[in-house]
């Protein structure tokens, strides 16, 4: 991330680690989130029944947007701290104002 | 630029650099010259009100023109008064409070001080424009899809401007307290405003989006044929009230959270004691912003939403009383033993907790769903909202002045006209409010434009108009104080108060980029440390070193006319189609500017370490 301009030379063998085991977290989270889109239009397109369909991928979506968050955006890393705090109150107050809707309102 | 080169200079090259100005601290003092404007003319309209109730069957007023006053008093109030204001204080106090330049993103501060001074020009624009919105502030469809005329679309258009205004202020403050603040100064070091603000902050990032998104349907529904709120259509009129009162509760906090804050710091500042209690205070103002946000509803409790909904709503309103409750003790114990000047900031501080002490306590009564049948409605809410909103908000307000002037202006205010505003505002305040609980009890409903004679209401209201003319006085007071002191004021030295906070250890005005090295902070209460343990001045947590400055800049209030022109071309088109070439114009204007403003490069400038040795201070 931040050593793009350092001199190759000068990365010692810690670094190098820490970066291939960084470039393997990356790759392998890309392959899932492929995965898990070609699962999502798999289920629509096998057919199966919307009130199982619907739920699994809104399963696969929150678990996309995760890795997207996590790995992606580094949310994972250090010094993300308030970000993410920041986040998760957004999403709580989402949450809230939705379910408090559903049930208030439409139910 | 050197302090004499400001001086002396022609009004145009003042009015250009205002106009273009990028520093916090001018926008912070924009924001509250504007806001103070608007608060006057709110305060108009309160006494139009007033007058018309002074007496039974009074014909001061028509019942259309009342409904417009009681709308645009109360949205004037909220949305361009009280919360500009504080967002003023915010402004230009928080990052002096932090040891900070600058604020994060100071263009976009810039932006969001226009587009709130044009939301606010815009929607008193509807008064001579065929008339002012006249659904009530909370402009609760169906009524407001009804109303004739274009008032309530210059409502819609004109908090759709500031609100986007309020949330870039939002955003802005958020990243400058999280990454700007100075070496040492870490979050528990911060000074309680300083806190409130970032609080605040976060408050209206999650609290302004569902008005915006309220405002947009109300926008489609009354513009463009829409029908989200027309029950004949299919529509769903609850739906509008919860997205207001989603956003509105919050809203409320949002107002007094920032004076909690002024109070958290002018009162351990004249009992010459350190703030009793201090964690609690952050952890009291973090809980009052959560639950703040899952009470919206006792709003609503007469609107049918069932008693399992009323039942949890009652008790998450109640709940909030808790952190307020430990806020109250707090500044009671901070003042508890301490060495206690009362002047006139203070005396605005001590005024304050009585007064709203009785705004939460009605608020409790309020919260009790079932009892709230019988108040809902009734002059007993407009009095709880005034004990909070005026006893809390506008108390913070004046205290604030009072406090912060001389930071901000380099002069002293002066203390007898200080004291005598106090007293004139406050016996009126009670006066006004305290009879208005009674008046609701009796069955006095709000949005009353004429009431009868001989049902016991005559007295009340008499009074009630009469110590609205105390407060007005109070205000004329302040306002012939700000400018006599500005003629003859005592000149301010850096710290008059010998307080305690950052703020308070540079220069008043301070120059514009605050501190000519960023402090060293080494606990709460920095400066006061220092006097106490150290030099008695702040130690500098870096050599010289040239500042970096970022260049002012007339996009934003480019940018700001025009989706102002957009606007009224919106409010217009319904009437005529040609009108649509304004909403094209406006936001091709508005959206070039951005542009322009991306593609070009601006790095800012320096100021020499030279130079700022050379000003000597
Ligand atoms: C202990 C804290 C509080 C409680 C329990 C509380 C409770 C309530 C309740 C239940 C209502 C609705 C009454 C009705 O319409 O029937 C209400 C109205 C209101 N409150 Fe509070 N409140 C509290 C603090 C505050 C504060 C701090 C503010 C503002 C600074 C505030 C501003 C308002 C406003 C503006 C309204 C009227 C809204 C309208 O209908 O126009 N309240 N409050
Ligand atoms: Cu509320």
């Amino acid at each position: 991330m931040n050593n793009d301009n350092m001199n190759i030379d000068k990365i010692n063998s810690f670094q190098k680690q820490q970066n291939k085991e960084e470039m393997k977290k990356q790759i392998i989270t890309f392959v899932l989130m492929i995965a898990f889109t070609v699962v999502a239009f798999a289920v629509v397109a096998s057919g199966l029944e919307a009130i199982y369909a619907v739920p699994l991928i809104l399963i696969l979506a929150v678990v996309q947007v995760g890795f997207q968050f996590y790995y992606f955006m580094h949310m994972k890393d250090e010094g993300h701290e308030v970000p993410s705090s920041l986040i998760f109150g957004g999403i709580w107050v989402a949450v809230l104002t939705i379910l408090t809707m559903t049930t208030i309102i439409w139910w | 630029m050197s302090i004499a080169a400001t001086q002396n200079r022609g009004f145009g090259a003042t009015l250009w650099d205002y106009l273009t100005t990028v520093d916090h601290k001018k926008i912070g003092n924009m924001y509250i010259a504007a806001g103070a404007f608007f608060f006057l003319i709110g305060g108009l309209e309160a006494l139009i009100i007033r007058i018309q109730l002074i007496k039974p069957e009074n014909d001061f007023i028509t019942a259309g023109l009342y409904n417009e006053m009681i709308t645009m008093h109360g949205t004037t109030m909220i949305f361009f008064a009280a919360t500009p204001i504080l967002i003023g204080f915010m402004n230009a106090i928080m990052p002096l409070q932090i040891g900070a330049r600058d604020v994060a993103f100071p263009f976009l501060n810039a932006l969001g001080f226009w587009l709130f001074l044009f939301g606010g020009i815009l929607l008193n624009l509807s008064w001579i424009f065929g008339g002012a919105p006249d659904a009530g502030w909370t402009s609760y469809a169906p009524l407001s899809l009804q109303s004739p005329g274009h008032g309530v679309d210059f409502y819609v258009m004109g908090l759709q401007l500031s609100g986007a205004g309020t949330l870039m202020g939002g955003i802005n403050f958020i990243v400058t307290i999280v990454t700007m603040r100075a070496p040492g100064m870490t979050y528990m070091r911060m000074p309680l405003f300083s806190w409130t603000t970032f609080v605040t902050s976060i408050l209206i990032l999650f609290a302004f989006p569902a008005l915006t998104v309220g405002l947009f349907l109300l926008m489609f529904d009354r513009m463009f044929g829409s029908a989200f709120f027309d029950v004949a259509l299919g529509g769903n009129a609850i739906i509008w009230q919860h997205l207001f009162w989603i956003f509105g509760h919050p809203e409320v906090y949002i107002l007094i959270l920032p004076a909690f804050g002024i109070f958290s710091e002018i009162i351990p500042a004249f009992s010459k004691k350190r703030l009793f209690g201090y964690t609690s205070m952050v952890f009291a103002t973090f809980l009052i912003a959560f639950l703040g946000f899952m009470v919206w509803a006792h709003h609503m409790f007469t609107v049918g939403l069932g008693p399992v909904a009323n039942a949890i709503f009652a008790v998450a309103t109640m709940a909030i009383a808790v952190p307020t409750g430990i806020k109250i003790f707090n500044w009671l114990a901070t003042m508890w033993g301490g060495s206690i000047t009362i002047n006139s900031a203070m005396l605005w501080a001590l005024a304050f907790i009585p007064s709203f002490t009785i705004g939460g306590m009605t608020g409790v009564m309020l919260g009790a769903a079932s009892a709230d049948y019988q108040y809902h409605d009734t002059y007993f809410v407009v009095a709880h909202f005034h004990y909070v909103i005026v006893g809390g908000v506008v108390f913070g307000i004046f205290a604030a002045t009072h406090y912060w002037y001389p930071k901000l202006f380099g002069r002293i205010l002066n203390e007898g006209m200080g004291k005598l505003a106090f007293w004139l505002f406050f016996i009126g305040f009670h006066l006004t409010f305290f009879i208005q609980h009674f008046l609701g009890l009796m069955g006095m409903p709000r949005r009353y434009w004429v009431f009868l004679e001989g049902q016991g209401l005559d007295t009340g209201n008499l009074i009630s108009t009469l110590g609205a003319f105390l407060m007005g006085l109070g205000t004329i007071v302040v306002l012939i104080n700000v400018i006599y002191t500005a003629v003859k004021g005592e000149k301010a030295p850096a710290d008059p108060w010998d307080a305690r906070t950052l703020e308070w250890s540079i220069p008043s005005p301070p120059p514009e980029y605050n501190f000519k090295k960023l402090p060293l902070v080494r606990g709460l209460d920095p400066l006061w440390i220092e006097k106490t343990e150290g030099k008695g001045k702040m130690t500098a947590a870096e050599p010289a070193v040239d500042i970096h400055m970022p260049n002012g800049s007339i996009f934003p209030f480019i940018m700001t006319i025009g989706f102002f022109i957009a606007s009224l071309g919106f409010i217009f088109q319904v009437d005529n189609h040609l009108w649509l070439l304004a909403v094209y114009f406006g936001m091709a204007l508005a959206l070039g500017t951005m542009l322009a403003r991306s593609l070009k490069d601006d790095h800012g400038h320096h100021i020499h370490k030279e130079e700022l040795e050379r000003e000597a201070d």
